[in-house]
């Protein structure tokens, strides 16, 4: 009995099989909510066409010049970064900061490539290309460029965060001293707790979260906050506990809070829900909860960025480290004006600022 | 002619996970023919992209051929990612302790204490579920999270360089290596290096081992029937506690391999097991099933898969398309293959029929 | 010592403990069932992601929460017929299948947000529900009556699995075909059918379960889950095959997880020792099933496909 219903079932199923595949793949494209984020959509395919583009262009350039592109002319720039460009944290920052260069920069962006392999491909892929400066956006990517870096002496490497260039000299360097930015939103925080009970989520107890937050702490304890509490979570990515760390803080009496790393965005929904005001880093996330963020320590490598073409275009492509900070202005507190600070502690704020600038306020860390 | 075309049912499943993957080209809005094009162009497009694919595809070979082998014995290995990370913090600690050593001795050296790192994160699943009947896809996926967790606390801690504690970055990666282990490049001047060549020969050491040793019987044996095995005086629980220890074992080399190898000069973390791993021991598994879970078959397997890992950072460059299109799609091949297995056999069962018909009409 | 328990023992721990089980228990309730019919999904952290996104973002464009959950158990849905086509028609090899779902949904869901939404954005989250009178009992009320709907859902879903699996036909064809396939089906009962529907049941609340922790936080991100279906699955073996049982593995692990960050938040851990404490949800689960394997069956046809010859 089986046998003779089985070839119509399999037909049957095979066609199920495939329709709930099609299916699955096509959700995506649904008209319905498409509609809503066509916004976004557009501003991929424009993306897209740009690029399209720039690979031409890029080429035909290369073929006819070695120094003119130097002189002024396009300058061809790629990222190759490890989370996504849009991620309001660190791949953001370096996006926006080459999106404000002046100039006519024709830019290529690999991202979410954590992963140390693929972002090697990537950068080569670039290299081989004829792209004039390669950011390569992620500590871990230091072992590849050291490969690569010497197979491609006519292109510029931009590695970060990181403090030194391997002792290559088409290599440059940058790092944030995270730990500024972190001490000044640290005595803003504390001027405006009213229990002097700050909570903090941070990811893995390492690289720039810890400068930002080590600084943070001991700006707001220098500023009269009581107990400041740190939990590192042990994950970059869970932001379920993100939330509940958040949580926790605020049932023990936290009335601010701040955190780093791409997972925050739980912490920041849970200061949204209780009302507490947020302190973010990296990026502006003013967007995130626009009536509690009181300020972001946004990163801009614009500043380097702009020293790293001109000592190309004067013919050094490599063997600096820079860093921002306070002082040169590659970090910058911006404050948003959804929330309402009170005068005073901005202005206190804006002194601190100036003396953590001019080395007159240590940070401690 | 039906048996041929049996043969390629899998190959055909493949085709079809691959027009998936244009469909969903089609729905992000690329052109699915440029984005093939770039795909391939970047996987086996020249000289250096071709051995970064044969490199990416190294971490899977290895874990796909100890996937084989712990299948063979009926224990499935979920735990690939721990034991990468076992093997490479093990080989690390190895580079580190003895930087002195010349690379003839430190390299191999830097090789087995990877392989026992993972060996000894394979076996601990093996004896939970031999000993204390603890199921080894749990045990397995649990010491993934443990080994994270430990990698972490390692590299901020007693491994982390102590440059980037004095500088104050305390970026959680180690001091450069000893150049005495980096493994050497097989082309001079190529990124081919020695790891490709010892991920072959694993994965023909374990083809060799499952069918030309009695280990291997016995590890098949204990596979087929444990009960049989047990009747016939095979020491059952000491032959799945071996099973997942060598499976671990490769998984933990190609932990020293990512370390010593793909142009990392120091091991570091992005506070995940991906980060490190690439997903290899996922990856690997999927590399083994292509592979028809032979060893043998998994090496033009893997290097498949490790052509469609580099080529989507070529996608993505070209076409910007996320890279997280590669995953979806590595899902949809896996699903595909596995399920054209029953239709292959029913294809056998039907061509057989055929034939027995064709007697029975014959003899009427 | 007293500080420690005092921080552990708290109203707050306990709140968000249940809060962090939610996702588990759902998830692994889903899989009992699957389990119980003789079928591993190792696919189940791929349906929650892919049935988190679709439900965030339903929700972020229509703004309405009750639709995205709606959405979640669609997802699910489909994933169930997929799942269930692959491994109970095509007989595939149900582990590795898992892995191919589990990867799809990884790499799916980010595709769709980074195409579709990119840079996070808060929808509004599930709102708790005060429930009258227990909610204003002392300290436990607070702690177990002040939630949002899709966490009194799931604990009420317990006994409801337990009842269909123990007094229902279907469950008790459930069972007899996780035992014994063949038998059951020369009974009369359709082990595929069974398994079929114990499939959809699974994977429906594995994307309530997507749905479910993507509508407490308000936000997606790529790999939301980070590996969350996997412990879910860990965790019906720990429950050993019971809805209650699997209901105190996800509310071990939830409230060992709420501890240590409630002792790391009190600074009662080092920060040192950070990443150790962060083992704790998965050693302590591993030390739980070594003390209770052994003394409990798995289904006897658990990832044997069945075959009618």
């Amino acid at each position: 009995m089986s046998k003779t219903r089985t070839p119509k079932l399999w037909r049957l199923l095979a066609a199920i099989f495939a329709l709930a595949l099609v299916a699955a793949a096509c959700g995506g494209t649904d008209d319905d909510p498409a509609t809503d984020t066509t916004e976004a959509m557009e501003d991929d395919a424009e993306t897209t066409e740009a690029m399209e583009d720039d690979d031409a262009e890029t080429t035909e350039a290369m073929e006819d010049d070695d120094g003119e592109a130097m002189a002024g002319g396009t300058i061809s720039m790629a990222i190759v970064a490890p989370s996504a460009k849009d991620d309001l944290a660190f791949t953001q920052s370096m996006v926006d900061s080459i999106a404000a260069l002046d100039g006519d920069i024709d830019l290529q962006i690999t991202d979410g490539t954590f992963v140390v392999e693929e972002a090697a491909a990537a950068i080569r892929g670039y290299a081989e290309a004829g792209v004039e400066v390669i950011v390569a956006h992620g500590t871990q990517y230091g072992g590849s460029l050291a490969e690569i870096a010497p197979d491609f002496p006519e292109t510029t490497f931009v590695w970060g965060t990181a403090s030194d260039t391997q002792g290559l000299d088409n290599i440059f360097a940058y790092y944030p001293a995270a730990d500024e930015g972190g001490y000044v939103l640290g005595t803003i925080a504390a001027a405006i707790s009213e229990s002097g009970n700050i909570g903090i989520v941070g990811p893995v107890e390492a690289g720039d979260a810890v400068a930002y937050i080590d600084g943070f702490a001991n700006g707001a304890k220098d500023n009269g906050a009581t107990d400041v509490s740190i939990v590192y979570t042990g994950s970059f990515g869970d932001v379920a506990l993100a939330a509940e760390t958040a949580q926790a803080h605020i049932t023990n009496g936290a009335d601010v809070l701040s955190g780093s790393a791409q997972m925050v965005v739980g912490a920041v929904g849970v200061a949204a829900q209780n009302g507490v005001p947020w302190f973010g880093t990296q990026a502006n996330q003013a967007s995130l909860a626009p009536d509690l963020v009181v300020a972001s320590q946004v990163y801009h490598w614009e500043g380097v960025l702009q020293q790293v073409l001109d000592a190309r275009a004067a013919g050094t492509l490599g063997g600096e480290v820079f860093e921002i900070n306070l002082g040169n202005g590659g970090l910058v507190i911006e404050f948003n004006d959804g929330y309402p600070l009170d005068p005073a502690v901005k202005t206190a704020a804006e002194a601190t600022i100036a003396a953590v600038a001019d080395g007159s306020q240590s940070t401690g860390v | 002619m039906q048996r041929l075309f049996g043969a390629a049912v899998p190959l055909l499943a493949a085709l079809v996970a691959f027009a998936c993957g244009a469909i969903m080209l089609v729905a992000v809005g690329a052109d699915p023919v440029e984005g093939l094009r770039a795909l391939v162009d970047q996987a086996v497009g020249s000289g250096p992209r071709i051995a970064t694919t044969l490199v990416r595809a190294t971490p899977l070979l290895l874990v796909g051929a100890g996937i084989t082998i712990a299948f063979r014995a009926s224990v499935v290995n979920i735990g690939g990612e721990g034991q990468i990370v076992a093997g490479a913090l093990l080989s690390t600690i190895v580079a580190i302790q003895l930087p002195n050593l010349p690379g003839i001795l430190l390299v191999p050296l830097v090789l087995i204490a990877g392989a026992l790192g993972g060996a000894v994160w394979g076996a601990i699943p093996g004896a939970l579920k031999a000993y204390a009947s603890v199921n080894e896809i749990l045990s397995t996926i649990m010491l993934n999270l443990v080994a994270v967790q430990f990698m972490n606390f390692l590299l901020r801690g007693w491994l982390i360089d102590p440059l980037e504690v004095e500088r104050g970055t305390r970026i959680p990666q180690t001091a450069r290596l000893s150049e005495n282990a980096t493994l050497p490049a097989l082309i001079p001047g190529s990124r081919l290096h020695l790891g490709v060549l010892v991920a072959v020969l694993a994965a023909i050491g374990a083809y060799v081992l499952l069918w030309r040793t009695p280990l291997g019987f016995r590890l098949r044996a204990v596979g087929h029937s444990p009960e049989a095995a047990k009747a016939a005086g095979i020491p059952v629980k000491k032959s799945i506690v071996t099973a997942l220890a060598l499976s671990g074992s490769l998984s933990g080399l190609a932990g020293a391999i990512l370390v010593f190898g793909s142009e990392s000069v120091r091991m570091v973390t992005d506070g995940s097991a991906a980060g490190f791993t690439g997903s290899a021991g996922f990856n690997g598994i999927v590399a083994a099933l292509f592979g028809g879970l032979h060893p043998l078959w998994t090496i033009p397997s893997s290097f498949l898969f490790g052509g469609l890992l580099t080529g989507a950072t070529g996608l993505q460059r070209a076409l910007q398309v996320p890279a997280a299109l590669a995953v979806a799609l590595n899902g949809i091949v896996v699903i595909f293959v596995v399920s054209s297995a029953k239709v292959r056999t029913r294809l056998d069962q039907l061509a057989n029929a055929r034939s027995e018909m064709k007697e029975v009409l014959k003899d009427a | 010592m007293l500080e420690y328990l005092e921080a552990i023992f708290s109203v707050a721990v306990l709140a968000s403990g249940i809060r962090l089980a939610t996702p588990y228990l759902l998830a692994g309730l889903g899989e009992t069932v699957g389990q119980r019919s003789g079928v591993l999904n190792l696919g189940v952290d791929g349906v929650m992601q892919l049935s988190a996104f679709f439900a965030y973002w339903t929700v972020l464009v229509h703004e309405n929460l009750w639709l995205g959950i709606g959405v979640s158990v669609l997802v699910g849905l489909v994933m169930g017929i997929i799942y269930a086509i692959v491994t109970v028609f095509f007989e595939a090899q149900q582990g590795i299948s898992g892995i191919g779902i589990f990867l799809f949904g990884l790499g799916f869901s980010d595709l769709m947000f980074q195409k579709n939404v990119g840079t996070p954005r808060f929808v509004k989250s599930l709102p708790d529900v005060r429930i009258p009178v227990l909610s204003d009992l002392p300290v436990l009320g607070e702690a177990l009556f002040s939630h949002s709907v899709v966490i009194y859902g799931a604990f009420l879903l317990v006994p409801a699995v337990a009842w269909l699996l123990r007094k229902t036909t279907f469950g008790m064809n459930v069972r007899a075909v996780g035992e014994n396939p063949q038998a059951a089906d020369s009974l009369g009962v359709s082990a595929q059918r069974t398994r079929f529907i114990a499939i959809l049941i699974g994977n429906v609340l594995a994307g309530l379960a997507g749905g479910a922790l993507v509508l407490q936080l308000g936000v997606f991100q790529p790999n939301l889950t980070q590996g969350l279906g996997f412990i879910a699955v860990a965790l019906v073996y720990f429950g050993a095959w019971r809805p209650s049982g699997v209901m105190v593995g996800a509310l071990l692990y939830g409230l060992v997880a709420a501890s240590v960050l409630q002792l790391k938040a009190l600074q009662l851990i080092p920060r040192s020792y950070s990443d150790i404490a962060a083992m704790a949800p998965a050693v302590l689960t591993i030390a739980a099933l070594v003390i209770l394997a052994g003394r409990v069956k798995a289904p006897a046809a658990l990832t044997r496909p069945f075959a009618r010859h």
